[in-house]
Formats: structure tokens, sequence, C-alpha cells
């Protein structure tokens, strides 16, 4: 790509918002056929950027080329229009209608008296489907298809016009491991059509598998950008966040104590099946599997949100009986969610209230609730964790999402419970919160709390278990001791291959 | 200044501006259009102002805490009407015949606890059945009303008390019995809200439902305690206005839900739920009795006072929208 003019060029771009430069004279090219990756902790600038790119903000100074020509964009569809073409993380789909009208929707082919002209839909429609390779057609209903086929009808969507530049927002969020690679196929497709690609993601392994350049971002600022194939993860983080990172594994030094959950032929329906396990006191197990492998159910049923079909639940010996949230948390077991926003938090309130919400009950000075103590559990739990915030009245909305998820964490930790079950502890964190969560996971352990993580991230898992079960399609496959597991036997577990089929 | 801290102050202090404005406004125009040569801000007429703020004011309290807590209540009107009836009607039972003047304590008792069993009802329905608080309080309204018509048919229900007339009637410190129940009210409904566990997990429920059930909050039984305050303060809106009026029309209190809703998304409550609060909704209710006194003052008619409140709700949810917006994408950075 030596003399080629690039598909989008992004020249001294910058954004203010009142009191905070969000975006500071940020350059950068892709080139057609290139795959781009951007990256940046959260609050970095990646969103203002893309904003900027569609349409929704106006920037400050600086200018966007598209092609040979300079791009002024005022909305989306401007945007569009001008071949810059968005797939969004969280996808934005009518599930009523068909794969058809999703993809042309807004500009849905007519006839006379405005008339929508159907075959002439589903011809151009299934013309597109056909070059994804993808296995629903044009009528199909969105709402009956999978995540993962749902963000091919965006790509399809994407591709009916002439894009120059197609822009992933972390695509693989919620896609299996088996998605991903159809996602990546699709990817190489449209580079080796000479679309010029800038990909957005937290994941590293995915950036290194498919990117060709990475560019960086820190604090609005353009900080940088390297040669995939001639940089490394810790070069990569360093610029991102301006330190090192230390990703390696960590099983416990410390002794473990007794046997805290035990749980003994659970099942739920066809969610999973004889699922054994037990956890002591001062151990990290990590559960991995793919996306549905029934380990989120697990942590569900654990936490009284599921009644289980069969098996039992045993908490220091003694078989206990959870079906609800409140038994869960008085036998002092505690979830922290997968989905931190819609599950755990409270969004609209500020980050005591948040803190001490299972508690206030308990906390009350006669009729009232404690002010006072409730401010000095959220200074305590603000202090152990590092939660960086002004103060207890700020708003949890406007807190990083690493700073949020130990919101979470401290308010069950000043629950004083036995058994704490994280679920994705880092899912849409960036990398520096990201070791913070983990070392904090470990040091809980260290202090003899019984752990249950729950991860889709094979180097988190490695990173932070002492054992690790292994997950296929509900059902428990293998159980590893840290010293024990190796990258290949854990992927063949999670993938239904037993070691005996492979031997 | 951070930003966002302007327009959350416009958001939180619009309702009192918007009162004093109106207040400005009725004065002057007073001057010039008013029928009568009374001022509109004469002490008189505010202190009735605030009387008659009482009987919308009394209900948005409860509706406060509903419509935070996530739900609505429809059936207020409804149960307004059959608590009053059950107060005039109960006043002149033989039964009661030889307790002289205690009947009306007993005939209070029996009309705020017909309003708690109306509202515990309808929060059991939506307890149990998970069915939308809008559509149960909808069938309530209907079916409550259907009793109202069931015990006296058309015919309106009458009886005058005397003491009760004067209690009613009455005047302490200034102010009217009305007022003061409206006073005492707003007191109690800002103290559950703001100091009390229950009222802090109303905002966590109307918040994050989800979050609220995995925290181990029991969301069911608080929907039901708030359906019975606001049933109780419905009832309470009845038995203080009865009182003194002595007649009820099976027709009464109609429309009364949409009044109160008016008042209390004024005063700023969500109706998603999780935001709001006790004094604003207050000013909301002076705003719209000061708007129909108002109006009435410089000699507009029902239908015109109507018609300008329609349009000042909409503007006012339209400004606060754009402030919204406006708070937000300076946030989103």
């Amino acid at each position: 790509m030596t003399e080629q003019s690039p598909a989008l060029r992004l020249e001294g771009i910058t954004k203010t918002f009142p009191g905070v430069k969000a975006l500071d004279d940020v350059s950068f090219a892709v080139m057609p056929g290139e795959v781009h990756a951007l990256m940046g902790e959260n609050g970095a600038g990646k969103s203002t950027l893309m904003k900027v790119l569609g349409g929704i903000y106006q920037p400050n100074a600086g200018r966007i080329v598209v092609g040979e020509e300079q791009a002024v964009m005022t909305n989306p569809l401007e945007a569009k229009s001008k071949g810059i073409v968005f797939i969004h993380q969280e996808l934005s789909l009518a599930e009523e209608l068909s794969v058809a009208e999703n993809i042309y929707l807004g500009e849905l082919p007519r006839k006379r008296f405005g008339m929508v002209d159907w075959t002439t839909l589903y011809a151009r429609t299934d013309a597109i489907l056909d070059k994804l390779k993808v296995g629903f057609n044009a009528r199909t209903r969105v709402g009956a298809l999978s995540i993962a086929n749902q963000q091919m009808v965006e790509i399809a969507r994407a591709l009916t016009v002439d894009a120059k530049a197609v822009i992933f927002d972390e695509p693989t969020a919620s896609l299996t491991d088996a998605e991903k690679v159809v996602l990546f196929d699709v990817i190489a497709d449209l580079r080796s059509q000479g679309v010029g690609i800038i990909y957005i993601s937290h994941r590293m392994e995915e950036i290194f598998k498919i990117t060709d350049r990475i560019s960086v971002l820190r604090d609005g600022q353009y900080r940088g950008t390297l040669e995939t194939a001639q940089t490394n993860e810790d070069e990569v983080t360093q610029l991102m966040i301006g330190r090192k990172l230390d990703l390696s594994r960590n099983a416990s030094h410390h002794e473990l104590g007794d046997v805290a959950l035990e749980v003994r032929g659970l099942s739920c329906g066809t969610l999973y099946q004889d699922v054994s396990f037990e956890v002591r006191r001062g151990e990290v197990v990590g559960f991995y599997g793919l996306v549905g492998a029934g380990r989120t159910e697990i942590a569900e049923t654990l936490f009284g949100l599921r009644d289980p079909s069969a098996g039992t639940i045993l908490m220091d010996g003694e078989e206990v009986r959870i079906s609800s949230p409140v038994d869960a948390i008085a036998r002092g077991i505690s979830l922290v969610p997968e989905d931190r926003k819609g599950q755990g938090l409270v969004l609209g309130m500020n980050c005591r209230d948040n803190m001490t919400l299972p508690q206030v009950d308990d906390l009350k000075a006669g009729p009232f609730v404690a002010d006072g103590a409730e401010i000095a559990i959220f200074d305590q739990y603000r202090d152990k964790l590092d939660i960086r915030t002004p103060g207890w009245k700020q708003m949890v909305r406007n807190l990083s999402g690493g700073n949020q998820q130990k919101i979470v964490i401290g308010k069950w930790l000043s629950m004083h419970p036995s058994v704490l079950i994280v679920d994705e502890p880092t899912r849409g964190i960036d990398v520096g919160s990201k070791s913070e969560i983990h070392n904090l996971i470990r040091d809980l352990a260290a202090q003899g709390y019984a752990v249950i993580v729950i991860s889709s991230e094979m180097p988190e898992v490695l990173h932070v278990s002492d054992r690790i079960v292994a997950m296929y399609q509900g059902r428990v496959m293998r159980s590893f001791t840290s010293d024990e597991v190796t990258e290949d036997s854990l992927i063949q577990a999670i993938s239904g291959i037993t070691p005996d089929k492979v031997a | 200044m951070k930003p966002g801290t302007l327009s959350s102050f416009l958001k939180r202090g619009a309702i009192w501006g918007f009162i004093v404005l109106e207040l400005i406004f009725f004065s002057l125009a007073g001057e010039f259009l008013a029928l009568s040569d009374k001022a509109f801000m004469d002490l008189d007429n505010m202190l009735l102002l605030l009387k008659q703020s009482a009987p919308i004011g009394i209900i948005a309290m409860g509706m406060t805490i509903v419509m935070i807590n996530g739900n609505i209540d429809l059936s207020v009107g409804a149960i307004f009407a059959l608590a009053a009836i059950i107060l005039l009607d109960s006043l002149t039972w033989p039964i009661f015949a030889g307790l002289g003047d205690w009947v009306i304590p007993v005939s209070w008792g029996m009309a705020l606890l017909v309003g708690v069993a109306l509202g515990a009802l309808n929060g059991l329905i939506v307890w149990k059945t998970g069915v939308d608080a809008f559509i149960v309080t909808l069938g309530a309204m209907l079916g409550y009303r259907g009793l109202v018509f069931m015990y006296n048919g058309e015919q309106p229900t009458s009886h005058l008390n005397w003491t009760l007339v004067d209690f009613a009637e009455a005047q302490f410190l200034g102010l009217h019995t009305a007022t003061w129940f409206l006073l005492a009210v707003t007191a109690a409904i800002w103290v559950l809200m703001t100091r009390t566990v229950h009222g802090r997990n109303a905002y966590a429920i109307g918040n994050n439902r989800e979050a609220a059930v995995n925290a181990g909050i029991r969301v069911g039984p608080h929907m039901m305690i708030n359906f019975m305050i606001i049933g109780f303060l419905a009832a309470l809106s009845a038995v203080v206005f009865y009182s003194e009026s002595g007649s009820v029309n099976p027709n009464d209190g109609q429309l009364y839900e949409l009044w109160v809703i008016t008042a209390v998304v004024l005063g700023g409550t969500r109706l998603t739920g999780g935001a709001g609060s006790v004094i604003s909704t207050f000013g909301g209710v002076l705003a719209i009795q000061l708007l129909r006194k108002g109006l009435g003052h410089i000699g507009a008619d029902t239908s015109t006072v109507n018609l300008v409140i329609g349009l000042i709700l909409i503007a006012v949810l339209f400004l606060d929208r754009q402030l919204n917006v406006k708070g937000k994408e300076e946030l989103k950075i």
C-alpha cells in the first residue's frame, strides 16, 4: 500500500466539551484493504472519535477525508452515504421485522403509490446474504436469529452502500469462538475487496490475529501507530496505559481452608446437568467455557435466581436450600453479575447508596436510614478497593467501568460473605483496570474468601484461578489444577473433546 | 462550574421558578383584566389556594412514591369517590346512632380502611400476576367506579354533620384544616422517601428492578405497601374534602388521576420511575392550582384553563427533555 491514497484519513481532529478536551489533534489514516485496530482505555476518546466519524458530533477542528474528498457529516445517514459504515457493539435491529426489512430500513425499494417492492427487496437482500455465506434468508424474522447472526444482518446492512470504511466496535463482545471465526472470515472478505476497516476491541488476541496496524489513543490524544507484525502485547499495552502490565499466572501461595461450598449433581432442566464441584476458603475456582455452556446459569442457581431440578448444595458441609437472592445473601453467597449496569447497579443512585443497597435495612437506626454508618462503610471500601470517585454523592453512572465493578464488589464485601461469585469480572473494562480487578480477586482469596470466577477469556481464567472447571454444553468436562492446565487441554475440554477421545 | 450543574439546578428549581413566574404574571395581568378589585396575591386568596390544592395534593404525594417505584395508579379518582360515599353514608347508619359525634372517627376510619384495602388489592394483583400497573389500575379504575354506582345509582349521597363541618372549616394559625392535612402528608411522605429504608428501596426498585432483586430487596411487598399508601391517601383526601361539602356525586373524582399525574410530572418525577421528589410534587400541585385560580382571576373559563394547562404540561416536559439531553451530552465523553 505505497502510493495508494487512504480509504479514510483523519487530520487534526479536535473535539471539546465544556471543561474537557475529549479529542486533541487526532490524526491517522486507514488504507484500503487494511484492518486497522483502534485501541485505548475506556475514556481515551474512542467513542467520541466514532461519533465524530458517524456525524453525531461535529469536530471543533480538523477534517475527515474519505478517498480523495473532504467529508463533512452532520448526521449518521450522511456518514453512510459518504461510505463510512458502523457495525455497533449494541445491535440496533427491529426484532419483529424480517432480515430484508431491517437491512433496507428507511430505504425500502418502492413501486408506484408508495407500495413496497417486495420482489426487488428480497432479491437484493439475498444477493448480499449470499456474499456473506450465512445460513438464513431475507424473509427470516430477525428476532429468531442468534446474536451472531443478528450481527451479520448489521454487516449486510453496511454492504448495501459502497462502503469505503467499515468500523467494527467491539464486534466479538457477545460471540462464541465459532461465531468469531465466521466474523473474521467476513472481515477478511471485506478487506480483499479493498475496504478500509477500523477494528475497535479490548481483546489483544483478536487484534494480533486479524489487524495490520494498531493506532492507540490515550487521554484523547493520538499516541502512535504500530505495525501489528512488528510489535507485541506489552508494547501496545504500555502505549495505552503508559506503564507495564503483569499478566503472569498466579496460583495461591497460601494454605487453603475448609470446603465452603459444595455442589453435588446439580441440574437445571436443559441448561446444565449433573454438575459437581467444591470451593475451599482461600481458593479461586474459574469456570471456563463457551457462551451457553451453562456457567452463568449455575451462578444464578447458587444465588437463588433459578430453581435447580435436581442435586444438592452444601455450605460448610450442611445442605441448604436457596430459593431467592434473599436466602443466598443470608447464607453468605454473593453474586457480581455479568451485566454490571443491568443487573448489578442502580445507575441513577449515588455510590454510597449502591454500595449499601443490600444492607440498608440492617444498618437502619430506628425507622430511619443510617447515613453516618453508610458513609463509613463506603469510605472503608473505597479505600480498600481504591475506588476512584470524587465522593459518595457521585452518581455511579458517571464512573468508569472498572470503578463501577469495584462498587459492585465492595457492595458484597461489606456484607462479609463466605462465597463470592464473579461473572465476567472484566467485561467491558479497560486494560489498566482489568489487572486491578484481577489482583483484587487474588487478594480476596488470600484473605480467605471462597471465590468463583466465570470468564470467557482464557488469559483471565488462567491468571486468576487456582483450579479451573471446564464446561461444555451444560456439563463439567474436566477440572484442572493450575499446575496441570495447558491452553490446549483447556480448549479441547470446552470444545467437548475428552482426553480419552484424543488419545 | 462542573458540566451539568447548571442544567441540574434548572431542573430541580424549575417548578419554583415557574410558580414565581405565574405569581408575577397573574398579579400584573390581574391589574388590568381582573373581574374583582382584589389583588391576586391577597393573603386570603393565597390561603384559599392552599386549601383548594389539598384534594389533588394529598393524592399526588401518594402518586409520587408509586411513580418513583416504577408503577402508576389510575384508580385514585374512583377510590376517592368510594371513600367519600362510605364516609357520608356510614355517618347515618342506624347501628352507629348511639355513638353521637363519636361516629365521626368511626366513619373516618372506615373510609380510610376502604382506601387501604382497595390499594392493597391493586398492589397484590400487580405483585402476584406481574401485569403492568397501568393495566391493573386501569381495570381497577373502571371496576371501583362501578362499585360507586352500584352503591347509590345515579343519586348523590349526602349528609351534613355540623361538628364535622366545623372541624373542616376551622383555621389554625391562619391555615385551613385541609391545608394542614396537605402539609402533614407532604412532610410524612418526604420523611418516608428520604429518610427511611422503604423510601431508599422504592427509588432503587424504580431505577433498576433487576439490580434491586439481586441486592436481596423484596420488590413485591414494597410495591404493595406503596399502593396501600396511595389508597389511604386517596381516601384521606376524600374524607377531608367531603367532611366539609357533605355531598358526593357518583361522578366525583373523575379525571383526578390525570390531574394528580400532571402535578407529579410537572414536579419532575419520571414516568419510568427511579427519580422524583416529594417537594417538587408539592410545587407541581401549587403550580396547577395557581394556574386554575389565576386564569379564573383574569376571566378565563374552565375550558380555556384546561387548554392552557395541557399546553404548559407539554412545554414543560419538552424543556425538561432538552435540559436532560444537554446534560447527557456534556457528561458522555
